[in-house]
């Protein structure tokens, strides 16, 4: 064989066999390969040498998440441990804003139905959050929302979206007791830079109104988390820890559902308010607002449009009217002056005021609502017949001080400190009152129109229910409360009254139900001694009407009542706002006693049976525990 | 007649640099693909490896100057074979470059790898010239055009990129009139990723990936860089661990047994591992070098530097790419990644550097 290349290609010119000829560019081939790997290893220095914790964060990122373990909020609960606000479990869309890409931002929207502008706002608003935080972008999915999260949650789409179920508010239907509970939304920016709200973050659910905010802490619970190993397919592979959440606290109301629905449905149709307590304890059974709002449009997010129609609603749902509306309180007040006037000395057995339908005092004519006149009135057909010409004169003889003093003494013109946020304080006047305000003296002409509740005199359903709740048990008063077995109550205010003066107060508003002639009749209820009061209140001046300033509005209808009589359960006040007469607000609170006793009865009835068939031993469903033995156990407490 | 040829003659330390390196890749590869569907690739690796050593000791024994005689014929049965792929090939992720043999699917741009080697040496080699003049460069650019144009409409634009160094490292060698000229062709070979890296903007990239190879995500591409990185960086220096990388684990990694598979190996084995593996590659490029400053004639320089020049190449833009210094090019890192088609192909030019060097001991 040939070993010349030669021969190998035959008919081919042969060049010189010289390998070495190109040995220069070997050589620069040869450096050349040097820098190239040097080139390489100072990639490899770079990331693994000068900056790995860097790059051991970012795999860590990539396979460590944190999901929230949302904490339900606390059930409220009726007296009788009947769920008034249940939590429903449902998804949420959580996005987690370390790996967010902005362009995944308007399909993501689009996929969910969320307006996009409204969701960029909501991701900028959360811009000074730290990055591994989640936020939740949309409660309560769908099923065609979760498909389209499912579908869509893959890393080469969007691996930004994450799911986790939550517990979302569940109010009752037709915002019932809307203002009692009150309702949670997501906090505010305002909300966050106020005192009250410091321990939370944005994204936060928080009570918004009424007990779900001044009970928020302790119903709110705490959050848990999960920290879980997921692959390149957001599937998780390892549990690496769980903080589980704790669930938030029921809490029990004094709220009497049944009263609150029988109350509500009294109130249908008209504006107002009704406050139901029990006089003995300061236990709040029925507390009623109309008109009231959903307040499952709040639960989550409110939508804009919801929420500009409750502000832009001239009757103003969002008002609990409560204990936040101040109205002159009108011959419901009477009560509280005759006590006025029976413990100043001015009223004895033997006071007389005959009633012309009228009277001059201080050179002007004040009416009483009766033209024809009462006659010849004492202190008990003055109560009954709500003789306004009786009181103006009590009123100009024990002064506006005293009215002030007993007033206040009832709880009227201040805030009875309930368990609710925003009370409203109403005004009791006094000369050291205008002082203070006007930097006036007062003149005695003034104090004749507060005689009969009106004049600068405003107060809310509340403080009215409780005023009489008070009065009828003799001068003890309980402070209203919404909770249950609350730890840190006050004890009762005791008025330095004589039981006799509370007596002759008790026995008119007896009358006012009971009597021929008293306004009241319409809240009687056979077999139940029910104590009332009426009133009707301009909700203007006099003065004003008179001036023509301001357009004549309809009067507000007071109705206060308690009973029974003697041993009273429950103390009522209703407002209906333009009802026009008092005597016209009576069958709310008779609709509200009716619905209490025949409770009563009911209950009573049962445990006697109980109690038989608790004579023989027995298996079987015990009778729930009633309240009716209750009230006898706070009934010696409160004596 | 035909020479004997000893097995102690052929190139030991290439041998032991190359089965080094298979065995950290068979072992990457294992500790890659754990748990997945890939499971059983790390033996199958094994077993191309095998092949491999096979194939190189057969085209070891053939002598050189034979196979650089048939080099257009081989070059014909590329052309036809490429055609073949484009017309009846086997498509998957997109592009069409295997053609099926019952069991396996052979994907034939890499054997014609080997082709433009021995065309290029032959043709060179042929020359009678000193230099390669202006118009013998173009016929011979032509000639490697042709299939890189064919590989590109798979579409495949790394493998057809591979041809143009070996094309590059030839005409150098060869010497070339405007040597100017010349200096900014390997430049532009080696460097061009390198431009492409910090020059273009991406939306350029993209449009310019898009534009040459339509299969090729940008997105994707960005994906899988930044995932490589964090592998490489969470590496630091001693690594995690064989089978202890999460960013390979939990399959962050795109594909950790063959294209990124430098990127799995550096998160699990760090910068030692790292820097032990760049020198095995150095030392095998140099020990080729050296068989090509010992052949003994121009040919056989020619086919030694080739294939230098070409596992150069691969080096380079894959690793580069694993360390975000290269475009996503998705081209195999040699005797490392998964794939029988590119191991036996490398397997090939090994091969033909030891037929090379064996040439030395004939007479």
């Amino acid at each position: 064989m040939p070993n010349n290349p030669d021969e190998r290609f035959p008919g081919k010119p042969v060049l010189r066999d010289d390998p070495k000829f190109a040995a220069g560019k070997i050589a620069f081939f040869q450096y050349a390969t040097v820098g190239i790997f040097l080139f390489l290893i100072s990639g490899f220095w770079d990331l693994q040498v000068r900056n790995p914790e860097f790059y051991n964060e970012a795999a860590e990122r990539n396979m460590i998440k944190s999901l929230p373990i949302l904490a339900p909020r606390g059930k409220l609960l009726d007296r009788d441990g009947r769920v008034i606000v249940d939590n429903h479990s449902s998804y949420s869309l959580i996005l987690s804003r370390e790996n967010l890409k902005q362009e995944h931002i308007r399909p993501i929207a689009e996929g969910l139905n969320i307006d996009y502008d409204r969701l960029a706002a909501r991701l900028k608003h959360f811009d000074a959050r730290p990055k591994y935080e989640p936020i939740i972008i949309k409660n309560e999915l769908t099923q065609a929302e979760l498909s389209f999260i499912e579908a869509h949650r893959d890393p080469e789409t969007f691996p930004e979206m994450e799911l986790i179920q939550a517990k979302h508010r569940l109010y009752p239907r037709g915002g019932l007791a809307a203002h009692v509970i009150g309702y949670v939304g997501e906090i505010s920016e305002s909300e966050l830079n106020s005192p009250e709200f410091i321990k939370y973050d944005q994204g936060d659910v928080i009570g918004k109104a009424g007990i779900e905010r001044q009970y928020n802490d302790s119903l709110m619970g705490v959050d848990g988390q999960r920290r879980v190993v997921v692959d390149n397919r957001g599937r998780e592979r390892e549990v690496l820890g769980v903080k589980e959440a704790i669930p938030g606290k029921d809490l029990q109301l004094t709220l009497d559902l049944d009263l609150q629905v029988v109350a509500e449905l009294a109130m249908q149709g008209r504006t107002g308010a009704v406050v139901a307590l029990d006089p003995r304890n300061g236990e709040v059974l029925a507390m009623v607002s109309t008109p009231a709002y959903d307040p499952n449009k709040f639960a989550g997010r409110i939508r804009a449009e919801d929420w500009k129609e409750l502000v832009k609603n001239p009757d103003n749902p969002l008002l609990d009217r409560a204990i936040q509306s101040q109205f002159a309180p009108g011959s419901t007040f009477k009560p509280v002056m005759a006590l006025a006037g029976l413990e100043s000395g001015v009223v004895d057995d033997n006071f007389h005021i005959h009633c012309p339908g009228g009277a001059s005092f201080y050179g002007r004519y004040f009416k009483c609502w009766q033209k024809k006149g009462h006659g010849n009135v004492d202190l008990h057909k003055g109560i009954v017949q709500s003789c306004d010409v009786f009181f103006y004169n009590v009123g100009n003889r024990i002064g506006i001080d005293k009215i002030a003093e007993y007033a206040t003494m009832a709880g009227l013109g201040q805030k009875t400190g309930i368990d609710l946020p925003n009370e409203a304080q109403g005004v009791v006047p006094s000369s050291a009152w205008k002082m203070r305000n006007f930097r006036q003296k007062w003149y005695a002409g003034e104090t004749i129109s507060v005689s009969i509740g009106q004049g600068a005199l405003t107060v809310t359903p509340l403080q009215m229910a409780s005023a009489i709740g008070g009065l009828a048990m003799g001068g003890v008063w309980y402070k209203p409360h919404l909770v249950k077995n609350a730890k840190d109550l006050p004890p009762p205010h005791v008025g330095k009254i004589d039981p006799a003066n509370a007596m002759k107060v008790i026995q008119g508003m007896y009358g006012v139900v009971n009597e021929a002639g008293g306004t009241g009749g319409r809240a009687r209820l056979p077999g139940i001694r029910v104590c009332g009061k009426t009133g009707s209140a301009q909700r203007i001046s006099n003065e004003l009407a008179k001036s023509g300033g301001g357009h004549q509005m309809k009067d507000n209808a007071w109705f206060v009542a308690f009973a029974p009589c003697e041993a009273p359960e429950i103390a009522i006040a209703t407002l209906w706002e333009g009802g026009e007469h008092g005597m016209l607000a009576a069958p709310i609170a008779r609709d509200v006693l009716t619905a209490y006793f025949d409770k009563k009865a009911r209950l009573q009835r049962a445990q006697a049976v109980g109690e038989m068939k608790n004579g023989v031993p027995q298996i079987g469903p015990t009778p729930p525990e009633t309240p009716a033995s209750e009230p006898a156990a706070t009934e010696e407490a409160g004596d | 007649m035909t020479h004997y040829r000893s097995i102690r003659d052929i190139d030991w330390p290439l041998m032991i640099y190359t089965l080094l390196i298979c065995a950290m890749g068979i072992l990457q590869i294992f500790s890659a693909t754990r748990d997945t569907v890939w499971e059983d690739a790390w033996w199958k690796q094994a077993l191309w490896v095998l092949a491999g050593f096979a194939l190189m000791w057969g085209i070891a024994c053939i002598d050189y100057h034979t196979l650089l005689g048939h080099a257009y014929v081989l070059y014909g049965i590329s052309l036809g074979s490429l055609a073949l792929v484009l017309a009846f090939g086997r498509q998957a992720f997109g592009s069409r470059r295997w053609i099926a043999f019952p069991g396996f699917h052979l994907q034939i741009s890499e054997f014609v790898k080997t082709v433009i080697i021995l065309l290029v040496a032959r043709y060179l080699t042929d020359l009678k010239a000193e230099r390669v003049e202006g118009r013998e460069l173009l016929k011979l650019g032509g000639l490697v055009l042709v299939p890189m144009l064919l590989v590109m409409k798979q579409p495949d634009l790394g493998t057809a990129l591979t041809y143009l160094p070996v094309l590059a490292i030839g005409v150098v060698l060869a010497g070339l009139r405007w040597q100017y000229l010349a200096v900014i062709a390997v430049v532009l070979v080696l460097v061009l990723p390198v431009g492409w890296n910090y020059v273009l903007k991406d939306y350029q990239k993209a449009r310019l990936v898009t534009f040459l190879d339509p299969g090729q995500d940008p997105q994707g591409s960005g994906y899988q860089v930044i995932q490589s990185k964090i592998a490489v960086g969470a590496g630091g220096m001693w690594g995690k661990g064989v089978t202890q990388g999460s960013q390979t684990k939990y399959r962050f990694l795109p594909v950790p047994h063959t294209d990124f598979i430098f990127s799995a190996f550096s998160e699990e084995h760090g910068f030692l591992g790292v820097v032990v593996i760049l020198v095995l590659y150095f030392v095998l490029l140099m020990q080729i070098v050296q068989n090509a400053q010992t052949a003994p004639d121009r040919s056989g320089m020619y086919v030694c530097m080739g294939v230098c020049a070409l596992l150069l190449f691969h080096i380079l833009v894959n690793i580069g790419m694993v360390v975000g210094r290269m475009p996503v090019t998705g081209i195999p890192l040699p005797l490392m990644s998964y794939g029988g088609s590119n191991i036996l192909s490398f397997f090939v030019m090994l091969g033909l550097v030891n037929s090379v060097r064996l040439w030395r001991f004939v007479s």
